[in-house]
């Protein structure tokens, strides 16, 4: 099962994760990444143009009914939230959800409904709860879940809250575990694309991870 | 509430929904964005209390009460007073010198919802010196919604929020003149509303029914899906005089559609177009 989009949702401590992330995202990537970080509503379009030095991929604040291209990376912009619809975005200005606008859980609930089980939902650093019920539509869908493991995390938060909704059995969060699992199942494309197992990694391990899952011979 | 969703059978629900509101009562959401409405429709559902979307329909189109809520629902526009205060500060510094050359000025707000930015505009011309010379049409599909902009009541907590954003703007005077407080609502001067007509109109359905000078659409049609954009985009275009104003919200653009080329964007970023000849 090919992943047709990837979304992103990070608050406190966001911009320096993202940094990391986004480090990780090599120059042939070709699926595409939607990006909600809490803003305040005030907060300019600088936050693409910081982001573009540590990512060779084209980088933008999303306008309405931009089209959601291969290959490209998309930022939530403020004071709107960001939904996806067939092959492109679109934008709403209703009311704050978990206090935020642009909200996670608004962008991830929209592409669990859309993209159904080929997307991949991640949850990075954050202070608020935002995120935890759209990860779950995600994960019920059949998409896939990556939650940064909240020991690293500068705020555990969002990703404890996000992987408290999941109900956690399934979660295997020890990085070695990970790394050789993945080596086990490369010889098997096919179980190797069965990840509906929510993923707990450190920052540094979420993009090869990603790349793993979209790019298996690559990685 | 967790509901199980079914999303295949969740979109037949949601155009059967639509359908029967357009049939029975000539309002056309179809065309609306699809992920932004079925997110009202389900925020609807729930405050109705009940359990899907076929309940909806079917309260809605047996319960007038419950139509009226679910018009409101899906008319109001969040907004602020003088949100993005850029693009106030660049209207000033680029439109009002066009307008000031007109003997008289036509400005359509069109979806203006609960009336924010009607009001900012008239105070925003006001300041310039050219209220008196407009004529202020503020239209939207749903009364109510135009009976609250009518009103022009807002709450007081709001207040220190759009002081905020009016100094920002550009503001030159003390925002609190705009307004007396009692209790916790904020009333607006009725001087601001003497030259705005409020009147319903419906831009899914209805057609044109003047030519104006300025068209103020800001984060209305990010609901619409690109088919009603499009006719939407025609209907304004049609609406405007030779080298007309069109004002659309920040993060939407004319780029990409086919109205691109019959405009030019007077700064750029701020989604403020002139009509070309």
């Amino acid at each position: 099962m090919a992943f047709e989009l990837i979304v992103v949702g990070t608050s406190l401590g966001g911009l320096s994760a993202l940094k990391v992330l986004l480090s990780g995202i090599p120059s042939n990537f070709s699926v595409p990444m939607a990006i909600v970080q809490h803003r305040h509503k005030d907060s300019d379009q600088l936050m693409g143009v910081f982001l573009h030095d540590f990512v060779s991929l084209p980088i933008k604040e999303v306008e309405d009914k931009d089209e959601i291209k291969p290959g490209h990376i998309y930022i939530a912009p403020a004071d709107y939230h960001l939904l996806v619809e067939w092959e492109h975005f679109s934008l709403s200005t209703d009311a704050p959800v978990s206090y935020a606008r642009p909200s996670i859980d608004v962008l991830f609930e929209s592409a669990a409904d859309v993209y159904k089980n080929r997307v991949i939902g991640v949850i990075l650093t954050g202070a608020n709860q935002d995120g935890a019920r759209g990860l779950m539509q995600i994960k019920q869908r059949g998409g896939s879940v990556i939650i940064q493991d909240p020991s690293t995390a500068e705020s555990a938060v969002m990703p404890t809250a996000a992987l408290r909704s999941l109900q956690e059995k399934e979660t295997s969060h020890i990085p070695e575990i990970a790394r050789s699992s993945r080596k086990r199942v490369l010889s098997k494309p096919e179980q190797a694309l069965e990840s509906s197992v929510p993923l707990v990694l450190p920052l540094t391990e979420i993009a090869p991870q990603l790349v793993y899952l979209c790019h298996p011979l690559r990685s | 509430m967790t509901s199980l969703h079914r999303p295949e059978l969740e979109d037949i629900e949601v155009q059967l929904l639509l359908e029967g509101v357009y049939q029975c009562y000539g309002y056309d959401f179809r065309n609306y964005a699809l992920s932004s409405l079925k997110r009202r429709i389900w925020t609807l559902t729930h405050a109705e209390d009940l359990p899907n979307i076929s309940a909806l329909q079917e309260r809605v189109l047996h319960d007038r009460a419950c139509l009226e809520r679910f018009i409101v629902g899906l008319s109001i526009h969040v907004t602020a007073m003088f949100r993005d205060p850029s693009f106030y500060m660049a209207f000033r510094e680029k439109v009002i010198p066009i307008l000031r050359t007109y003997p008289f000025i036509r400005i359509w707000h069109a979806g203006c919802s609960t009336g924010q930015e009607v009001y900012s505009m008239a105070i925003l011309l006001e300041e310039e010196g050219l209220y008196q010379r407009c004529r202020i049409y503020a239209t939207d599909m749903n009364e109510q919604v135009l009976q609250k902009a009518k009103s022009g009541i807002f709450p007081l907590e709001l207040m220190q929020e759009y002081t905020h954003l009016y100094q920002k703007a550009g503001g030159k005077r003390s925002f609190s003149e705009y307004y007396t407080a009692a209790y916790d609502s904020a009333i607006f001067r009725a001087s601001l509303k003497e030259r705005i007509i409020f009147s319903q109109h419906n831009l899914a359905t209805d057609s044109s029914f003047n030519e104006f000078n300025v068209i103020i659409c800001r984060n209305v049609l990010i609901y619409f899906n690109k088919t009603l954009q499009q006719r939407v985009h025609k209907l304004f275009y049609d609406s405007l005089c030779t080298f007309g104003i069109l004002g659309l919200g920040k993060q939407e653009t004319l780029r990409l559609t086919p109205h691109e080329k019959y405009y030019t964007e007077l700064k750029p970023g701020e989604k403020i177009y002139r009509r070309l000849n």
